[in-house]
C-alpha cells in the first residue's frame, strides 16, 4: 500500500539579504495511512517550510512530494492546515469559522453547519456557536480551529505546532481531545512540535531534525501501547532517548 | 481613578485580537460600553456651557451690537424662529454633502481596489492621489463654479473632492490590514482570489473605511459649504453670505449652529452604523 504522504529528495533555501540560506536539505520521509507521524526539532529547523510546502503554500527547490502517489502539483486543497495562531476570522461567529473549510469546497451551509455543530458539541464549544472569537480563550479558539481543520475533511491533516501557545494544563486537555480524535476518525497528521513529551504521547512515529538546515537525524517508531500517559516507563524511556538525539541540535541551535 | 477605566476596559479585547491588534483609530462608534457615556460626556458639555454663558454676560455687560456678536440667546430664538428657513437651506447643502460623499465613497472605494490589486495601477496612480493634497481644494472651488455652473453640481463636486483622499487612503489601509496567514489558510483552502477578497480582505478592511468614512462625511460639509460661498442661490452656505452682506450676524450664527448639528449627525450616524455592521468588533468588550 502506497503511503499517504511520500517526500524524497526535499530541499529548500531562501535568499537573505544578498546570500541563500539553506532551510531543507535532502529531506525524506512517509506518512501511511492512519498514521501519525511527528516531526520534532528545535526552532528553527525548517519544519514550518515543510508544512508550507506540503500544503502548496510555495514549492521546494528540488524534491518528489507525492499525495496519495500521485504529485503535489499546483492543485491545492489536498491537506488540511492548522497553525499555532487559531487563524480565526474575528468577524466570523465560531460556527461561521467552523464551516469556512467546507464553504470554500462548496458544501452546501445546512449540512456544514449541522456537521459543525456536531463536531462543536464534541470539543465542547456547545453553547458558543453564536460567539465572535474575540469573547473565547485561547484554548477554545484552538478548539474552533481544530474543528474547523477537521471539517475540511482532507485526507491528510498536517498541523504546525497546534497547541505551542497554549499554557500547559490547555495543552495536555487540547492533546486528550487529538487522541481520543485519532482513535475514533483514525485521520492522517503530520505533527510538528518541538516538545519531545508532546511528541512521544501522540506519535506512531517520529522524524527528528536538526537544525538548520533541516534534515532528518533520525526516525524512531514508538510501539508504545495507548493511552500513553507522561509517566509511563515506556514514555519516560522514549523521552530520554530522544531527548539524547535533540540535545546536540538543540546546543547547535542556541549558539 | 475613573480616568482609567475606559482604558482598563479595552485592553483585554485588544490583548485577545492578538495578530489583528494593528487596528485603525478606534473613535465613538467602535466598542466602547455605553455605560461610560455619561462621564464621558459631562465634561465637555460643562465647558461648553460654561463657554456660552460667558458669552453671554459678555455681550450683555459690555452692550456689544448683535450687527459684531449676538448674544447665544438671541442666536437660540432665531433658531427657533427661522426654523423653516433654516431646515430648508439646510436640506439643500445635506444633499449636496450625501451626493458629493456618495460619489466620492463609490469612485474612492473602487480606486482603492484598483490600487490595491495591480501593483502597476498603485506606482502610477498611488503618489498622484497623495500628491493631489498639495492642491487646496478651496482655490479650485471658483473654476467648479465656472465648469458646473451655480446649481448643485459644483456644490457636489466640492463635497467629493474633499472627502475623496482620505476614502482612498484608508481603504487601501484596510485592504492591505488582513493578517497575510489568514490570506495563506484560505489559499491553502483552495480558495479563488474573489473568495479571498471578499471572505477576509473586504471585512478586516472594514474599521479602516469606516474611520476615513467618519471623519470624511464630517469634512465634506466644509466642502459644500465653501462651494455654496463662491457661488450660489441657496443652501446654508448661500445663507451665511447673504446674511453676512446685510450684516445679519445673528442669522449667520444660527447657519454656522445648523452645520455643526448636520456635521456632528452625519458624524454620529456613521458610528451608529458602524457599530450595527461591525458587531464583532465590539465583541469582548
Amino acid at each position: 500500500m502506497t503511503p499517504l504522504l511520500h517526500i524524497t529528495g526535499l530541499w529548500k533555501r531562501f535568499r537573505h539579504n544578498s546570500d541563500w540560506l539553506e532551510v531543507l536539505h535532502d529531506v525524506d520521509l512517509t506518512v501511511g495511512r492512519r498514521e501519525f507521524v511527528s516531526l520534532l526539532g528545535p526552532s528553527g529547523c525548517g519544519k514550518s517550510t515543510l508544512c508550507n510546502i506540503v500544503s502548496g503554500l510555495f514549492p521546494a527547490d528540488r524534491g518528489v512530494i507525492l499525495v496519495d502517489g500521485e504529485p503535489l502539483g499546483i492543485t491545492r486543497g489536498r491537506v488540511a492546515y492548522m497553525q499555532q495562531k487559531d487563524l480565526l476570522l474575528p468577524w466570523r461567529t465560531v460556527i461561521d469559522n467552523a464551516t469556512l473549510g467546507m464553504e470554500i469546497q462548496g458544501v452546501p451551509l445546512s449540512g456544514a453547519r449541522a456537521e459543525a455543530r456536531q463536531m462543536l458539541h464534541r470539543f465542547g464549544l456547545e453553547g458558543f456557536e453564536r460567539s465572535y472569537p474575540a469573547l473565547l480563550s485561547g484554548g477554545m479558539r484552538q478548539r474552533v480551529a481544530l474543528v474547523r481543520t477537521l471539517l475540511c475533511r482532507r485526507d491528510l491533516l498536517v498541523l504546525d505546532e497546534p497547541f505551542g501557545a497554549l499554557d500547559a494544563m490547555t495543552r495536555s486537555a487540547m492533546q486528550g481531545y487529538l487522541v481520543r480524535l485519532q482513535g475514533e476518525f483514525g485521520r492522517t497528521v503530520l505533527f510538528i512540535t518541538h516538545d519531545v513529551e508532546e511528541a512521544v504521547l501522540l506519535s506512531d512515529r517520529i522524524y527528528v531534525l536538526t537544525a538548520r538546515p533541516g534534515r532528518i537525524r533520525a526516525e524512531v517508531p514508538l510501539d508504545l501501547p495507548r493511552p500513553r500517559h507522561p509517566t509511563d516507563e515506556g514514555v519516560v524511556r522514549e523521552k530520554g532517548r530522544l531527548l539524547n538525539l535533540l540535545q546536540a541540535e538543540m546546543a547547535k541551535a542556541f549558539v | 481613578m475613573s480616568a482609567l477605566q475606559p482604558q482598563e476596559m479595552a485592553t483585554p479585547a485588544e490583548a485577545r485580537a492578538g495578530p489583528n491588534a494593528k487596528t485603525p483609530h478606534r473613535g465613538l462608534g467602535a466598542g466602547r460600553r455605553i455605560g461610560g457615556w455619561a462621564g464621558r460626556v459631562a465634561p465637555p458639555l460643562a465647558l461648553i456651557a460654561a463657554f456660552v454663558c460667558v458669552w453671554e454676560w459678555g455681550v450683555r455687560a459690555y452692550g456689544v451690537p448683535f450687527y459684531i456678536l449676538p448674544a447665544p440667546s438671541r442666536i437660540a430664538r432665531l433658531l427657533v424662529e427661522e426654523r423653516s428657513l433654516l431646515l430648508t437651506q439646510a436640506a439643500v447643502t445635506l444633499g449636496e454633502v450625501l451626493l458629493g460623499f456618495a460619489i466620492a465613497f463609490i469612485v474612492g472605494v473602487g480606486l482603492a481596489l484598483a490600487i490595491f490589486s495591480s501593483r502597476t495601477i498603485e506606482r502610477a496612480v498611488y503618489p498622484l492621489v497623495i500628491a493631489s493634497q498639495t492642491v487646496p481644494v478651496f482655490a479650485i472651488a471658483p473654476l467648479l463654479i465656472v465648469w458646473f455652473g451655480y446649481g448643485m453640481l459644483s456644490k457636489v463636486a466640492m463635497a467629493a473632492l474633499i472627502v475623496f483622499f482620505p476614502i482612498v487612503v484608508n481603504s487601501v489601509d484596510g485592504l492591505r490590514a488582513a493578517d497575510p496567514d489568514m490570506v495563506h489558510l484560505l489559499v491553502i483552502l483552495g480558495a479563488t482570489p474573489a473568495q479571498i477578497l471578499w471572505k477576509i480582505r473586504a471585512p478586516a478592511s472594514l474599521p479602516f473605511v469606516f474611520s476615513g468614512t467618519r471623519i470624511a462625511v464630517a469634512t465634506s460639509v466644509i466642502g459644500a459649504v465653501i462651494g455654496e460661498w463662491v457661488g450660489a442661490t441657496q443652501g446654508l452656505g448661500f445663507l451665511m453670505i447673504h446674511a453676512n452682506a446685510q450684516l445679519h450676524i445673528d442669522l449667520v450664527f444660527a447657519a454656522i449652529v445648523s452645520l455643526s448639528l448636520m456635521a456632528m449627525a452625519l458624524f454620529l450616524a456613521v458610528s451608529v452604523i458602524e457599530w450595527t455592521a461591525l458587531p464583532w468588533r465590539r465583541a469582548g468588550t
